[in-house]
């Protein structure tokens, strides 16, 4: 069902290079090719997982979606306009409709701000007609809506708990109620028991303002539980997408594999049988390479 | 449920209101770094001087019997005289040295404040924009910075005269406009490592215009190293000032500055000491003071450094 519509977010095979000083006087310069033509579209009101480990250019493939980097090739189409060749009042508008939510929760915050005017900054870029108090009103129902109290709008960062800082974060990226958030290893900072609080009140607020997310993490044990569709992601390029599922229970590449054999599982029977498929596959990568 | 009438709408917000109208203030860390400064002694002590000495050197000569430039014919180089009035004694010319030294104090903090704001509203602003947008930019704007670097600043200060005249405000907004080169090397560096915080990108994911990101995100995180290196500063353009006008380049009669004083006092130390002791001591005091506040701000702003 979901095939039939038209997608909000078309990614063709988009690819970043970063250009490496060089090293020595005659070293010429080095090429990292970060990400390796990706494809890939996002329907209105889906959450697709992308996975992968460490470096694999999760974060910069979500930063060129917006174009926090330039691509150096392919395109990524919102709504029908290549972002690429966006001017700057469509790109004011892409900024509005796509926000994003960030690893580290306190980092993301400006430490000289109050949580309150770090929530309404993306109000005064993009609606700087509306008055003070109507904002602080918007302010205050979103800090309700996140679970925060809005007393608590005076406070700074520093003076909240990482999971309440992440709240204020998701405040923030709700306020100009955009279309996508991007949340790149928006929970991995958090302790276990809220990032489980974190992600379930992603997946309430989605549910109930029919946003999309792209949700990025190197976890995917938490993927799974949120998202619909899931991109693994190595090296730079897509090896696997697919419904969750299907991707989790009968994964196609090695890789993914071995990603899922990686999450501990609480059985320890089946956690036994894990660490034997692990060494097993290890020493087939070891063969082969 | 929200009713027919939407009251419970308007209610909501109603009360949305009133929790954010008396909604606590939360500590900010300036806060934090001025409680922490209020608890080290020795710079509390030292402000407290130092903002004797300026209400002293602003509101004294009201309360002085002699002007800084009025000749007492019947004392000249007189030792202190408490009938006459003359506290301080007296200079060769006959003029009381209390009204010289307050007047002098006067200028000298004028003259600091000037140059040091000068220069740090450059040095700031240079340096962010600098490191911010970095690149080609950052490398042609480090390059102007060197270069008036390898300029000695004499010269630079000659040129100013020529130009202006010997206006001492105007004077001393040229050395502030030299003195910042140090303050935006600073603020490049700090902006570099700044800019790479979550937070710059996340302004700039909300579509912050680079304007905005670095004056209400980057310069406003700057405030340690720069209040910092601005009491450093203070000190420096005194000191400046003195050489300058040694030189006689900058403050002129019958106006007068520590510098001034100082250099007047020096050469007749022996026999007339009252000349120099004054001003030295006031300088001195000023100087100590300056420096405590400065260790004082860098313990009271980076707690994780110590
Ligand atoms: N500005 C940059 N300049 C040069 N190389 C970069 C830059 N940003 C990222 N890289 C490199 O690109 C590759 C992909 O990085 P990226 O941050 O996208 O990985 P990631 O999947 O998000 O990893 P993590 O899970 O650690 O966040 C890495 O090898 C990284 O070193
Ligand atoms: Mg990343």
């Amino acid at each position: 069902m979901i095939e039939t519509r038209e997608p909000i977010l078309k990614v063709r095979d988009l690819a970043v290079e970063f250009t490496l000083g060089s090293n020595g006087l005659f070293g010429g310069k080095k090429i990292l090719r970060a990400v390796k033509g990706v494809s890939f579209d996002l329907y209105q009101g889906e959450t697709l997982g992308i996975v992968g480990e460490s470096g694999c250019g999760k974060s910069t493939l979500s930063r060129a979606i917006i174009r926090l980097l330039p691509a150096t090739a392919g395109e990524a189409v919102w709504l029908g306009r290549d972002i690429q060749k966006m001017n700057s009042n469509e790109l004011l508008d892409l900024r509005k409709d796509i926000q994003m939510i960030f690893q580290d929760p306190l980092a993301s915050l400006n430490p000289r701000m109050t949580a309150g005017d770090i929530i309404a900054e993306p109000l005064k870029i993009h609606m700087p007609n509306i008055g003070k108090a109507e904002r602080a009103v918007r302010v205050a129902e979103m800090m309700q809506k996140v679970g925060l109290l809005p007393t608590m709008i005076n406070k700074y960062p520093h003076e909240f708990s990482g999971g309440q800082c992440q709240r204020i974060g998701i405040a923030r990226a709700l306020i100009t109620n955009p279309k996508l958030i991007i949340c790149d290893e928006a929970v991995s900072a958090l302790d276990v028991s809220i990032r489980a609080q974190v992600v379930n009140l992603l997946m309430d607020l989605q549910k109930e303002l029919g946003i999309s997310l792209l949700f990025i993490s190197h976890d995917i044990a938490v993927v799974r539980h949120i998202a619909q569709r899931i991109m693994v992601l190595y090296f730079g390029e897509v090896v696997e997408i697919g419904e969750a599922e299907q991707v989790t229970m009968d994964p196609h590449h090695d890789y993914t594999k071995r990603l899922i054999a990686s999450v501990p599982v609480p059985d320890p029977k089946v956690e036994m049988e894990r660490r034997e498929e692990r060494r097993r596959l290890r020493k087939a990568a070891a063969k082969a390479a | 449920m929200p009713g027919l009438t939407g009251k419970d709408q308007v209610l909501t917000d109603y009360a949305n209101k009133l929790a954010v109208l008396d909604a606590p203030k939360g500590r900010s860390l300036t806060q934090d770094a001025l409680r922490r400064l209020s608890k080290n002694k020795a710079a509390v002590v030292s402000i407290g001087i130092v903002v004797l000495i300026i209400l002293v050197a602003f509101i004294g000569p009201y309360f002085v019997p002699w002007g800084y430039s009025e000749v007492d014919w019947t004392s000249i180089r007189k030792p202190p005289d408490f009938d006459k009035g003359h506290y301080l004694g007296t200079d060769q010319n006959g003029r009381d040295m209390l009204a010289r030294v307050l007047q002098g104090t006067q200028m000298s903090l004028i003259v600091a404040a000037v140059a040091t704001v000068v220069s740090v509203t450059i040095g700031v602003v240079y340096g962010a924009v600098s490191g911010y947008f970095g690149g080609r930019v950052d490398s042609l704007m480090m390059r102007f910075v060197d270069v008036m670097y390898a300029l000695p600043y004499i010269l630079f200060v000659i040129i100013l005269v020529v130009m202006f005249g010997r206006n001492p405000v105007l004077l001393f907004v040229g050395i502030g406009a030299i003195e910042w080169l140090t303050m935006a090397r600073i603020v490049r560096g700090q902006t570099l490592s700044i800019k790479e915080k979550e937070f710059i990108e996340a302004a700039r994911a909300s579509g912050a215009k680079p304007f905005a990101i670095i004056m209400r995100h980057i310069v406003p995180n700057l405030s340690g190293p720069v209040v910092i290196y601005a009491t450093l500063t203070i000190p420096e353009i005194i000191i400046a000032e003195s050489f300058l006008s040694y030189l006689g380049l900058g403050v002129q009669e019958p106006q007068t500055s520590l510098g001034t004083l100082i250099s007047a006092g020096a050469p007749v130390a022996e026999v007339l000491p009252w000349m120099l002791l004054g001003p030295a001591a006031v300088l001195v005091t000023l100087l100590l003071c300056l420096t405590y506040i400065g260790d004082g701000l860098r313990d009271a702003l980076d707690p994780k450094d110590r």
